[in-house]
């Protein structure tokens, strides 16, 4: 069981990998060619609603990895233990004990975050992108390779995440990370920048529409980047 | 002896850019008094948002593996960008008229596959994209400075307006009707208050009055909307059934209570709704096939742009209006639709009139 390779979409997985390591194999999953955002295409309603800046973007990215990464620990070790009929409730019970551990942290360590996130901490339990990777990976792999995938998983949406915060930011008040020192601590204020000064703001790109018009186009942009690579392989 | 001949047997010798030039001609008059009373700084930002326009087609037409040539020459975006500008507030700033051309061909039309394949407006898209990423430069509109009067700014001060901002706004900016009397609603006063000073109806028949670049003048867009339907460009159910129910909800209400509801002259002449009518709710590929359907997608129109005049927290409503009932078109046209050549409106063959056919 442990070395049967269950990858959600068969079709991103290239058999001719070659020599390619397992481990090479799931980072690149993970941040591009499964990327939870632009080709599952989950937890795409916190992605919509948060990234009016790149700081909330970052902070609500970081709060799900961390949660993407201990629930494959925890599921991957337990995977023994949990029986077919009931895995949908352990599953879901595991994940909220992880999210309620990060919903007090911030609210006690990073408060200005919290409340600027406001629901969407306590609503990364029903992230389907954690749950997806709990059923299809951890819940089939030994525990470091499940780590790794949350991790990796992780990583590619905080990415998705902090790009399609900032590119609504810079468009829509032209600047980039703004109140990072306050929302995340006084070691992330470099961040900050004025990309430009005086700057009276694209506001349709903070609201909701602007935010379905930034990710389509995204999403546009990485097919066009995929398609360009596959026809220079071929 | 009869010779058999292949259907079609009558062929209208009309094409796209036939049509689209006819839009574009019944367009001008009310266009050019629009250029003619705002001054320069219309006549600019028409032409940026046309050249805008233009450019964002290409650009689309080029990215779908089109030829751009002749997707260019059939007009469609030279009439989306064309009623864009007649919509914008005409002493708007060039990037207004460059941001709209691009968000009504790029948004509007080209991501959803180009002429033909898009679900709203293009051109009132765009204006309410711009109208809500920039509040303030869209409603800033600009009283009345005919050409050849001393209020009207030189050929070089136009151009300082449009692309340098150099307007004396305080000196120049002028309410419109529907804006002074949302105004005087909101601070608790009556319609009838606010009215006398804010609306004479026989210059709001001409349109002289503030507004966008081309929505006043109620008879030249009417003239230009009558010649459309005398060449079968547009469909006569649109307007007149938009029109109609406007009027009707307009006068029924004002009945019950003049000091807080509008006449349907009012509604009729001040704001955009003779343009909506004409020009933007009759385009054919965002409105119903049938023309039952287009007479409830009138109505809708109506009653929409009437609800959000009356309540709204926008003092007008026909762009927001056209989107809506643009996104209810697929509804509409999945109830009534057109009868099968052939067979009743039910799907049962029509009879032959032959025993054994």
């Amino acid at each position: 069981m442990a070395e049967t390779d269950a990858g959600p979409v068969p079709a991103a997985a290239p058999p001719a990998a070659g020599g390619e390591s397992r481990w090479r194999r799931i980072a690149r999953e993970g941040l591009w060619d499964n990327n939870v955002v632009f080709t599952q295409m989950l937890a795409l309603c916190p992605l919509l609603a948060v990234t009016s800046t790149a700081t909330n973007g970052l902070g609500l990215g970081l709060a799900t990895l961390f949660v993407m990464v201990a629930s494959a620990a925890v599921i991957s070790a337990l995977r023994g233990l949990i029986t077919d009929p009931v895995r949908i409730p352990v599953l879901i019970l595991l994940i909220a004990t992880l999210v309620t551990l990060v919903d007090m942290f911030m609210e006690a360590y990073l408060n200005r975050l919290y409340q600027a996130l406001g629901l969407f901490i306590p609503l990364i339990v029903t992230n389907c992108a954690i749950l997806g990777r709990a059923e299809v990976f951890a819940s089939r792999h030994p525990p470091a390779e499940a780590t790794f995938d949350g991790l990796m998983m992780g990583l590619g949406f905080t990415g998705a995440l902090v790009v399609l915060g900032g590119i609504r930011e810079l468009l829509g008040s032209g600047t980039l990370f703004e109140q990072a020192g306050l929302m995340l601590g006084d070691t992330f204020a470099f961040l900050e920048v004025t990309v430009i000064p005086d700057y009276s703001g694209f506001l349709l790109t903070i609201l909701p529409p602007g935010g379905f018009i930034a990710l389509g186009g995204l999403m546009a942009g990485k097919r066009l980047l995929d398609r360009r690579r596959e026809a220079r392989q071929a | 002896m009869s010779e058999l001949v292949a259907g079609p047997h009558t062929r209208a010798p009309v094409s796209l850019p036939a049509l689209m030039r006819q839009v574009l001609l019944a367009a001008v008059p009310a266009t050019a008094f629009g250029v003619w009373l705002y001054g320069w700084p219309a006549l600019y930002l028409l032409v940026i948002t046309l050249a805008s326009a233009l450019a964002g087609e290409a650009v689309s037409l080029r990215a779908a593996g089109r030829p751009v040539r002749s997707g260019l020459g059939d007009g469609s975006a030279l009439v989306a960008g064309w009623i864009l500008a007649m919509s914008l507030p005409p002493w708007a700033p060039w990037w207004i008229g460059a941001i709209g051309g691009l968000l009504a061909t790029v948004l509007g039309k080209g991501v959803f596959g180009g002429t033909g394949q898009n679900p709203f407006n293009p051109a009132m898209a765009a204006r309410v994209a711009l109208l809500v990423a920039f509040p303030a430069a869209m409603t800033r509109w600009v009283a009345p400075a005919p050409l050849g009067t001393e209020q009207a700014p030189g050929l070089l001060a136009s151009l300082r307006i449009t692309f340098l901002g150099g307007a004396d706004w305080d000196a120049v900016t002028s309410a419109t009707t529907l804006d002074a009397t949302r105004t005087a609603i909101t601070q608790g006063q009556s319609i009838q208050a606010a009215l006398p000073e804010a609306y004479d109806p026989a210059l709001a028949v001409l349109g002289y009055a503030a507004g966008s670049l081309a929505e006043g003048s109620a008879l030249l867009l009417a003239a230009g909307g009558v010649y459309l339907i005398h060449r079968r460009v547009i469909p006569w159910e649109t307007p007149l059934v938009l029109l109609a129910t406007l009027a009707v909800l307009a006068t029924g209400f004002h009945a019950l209570d003049p000091q807080r509801y509008h006449d349907a002259g009012v509604h009729l002449l001040a704001g955009s709704t003779v343009l909506a009518a004409f020009f933007i709710a009759t385009d054919p590929t965002t409105s119903p096939a049938t023309a039952a359907g287009r007479a409830v997608f009138a109505a809708g129109c109506a009653a929409t742009i009437w609800i959000v005049r009356t309540y709204g927290g926008y003092p007008e409503a026909t762009a927001f209006a056209v989107l809506l009932m643009n996104a209810c078109t697929p509804l509409i046209d999945r109830w009534i639709r057109p009868r099968v050549y052939g067979r009743t409106r039910r799907g049962t063959p029509l009879p032959t009139g032959e025993e054994n056919p």
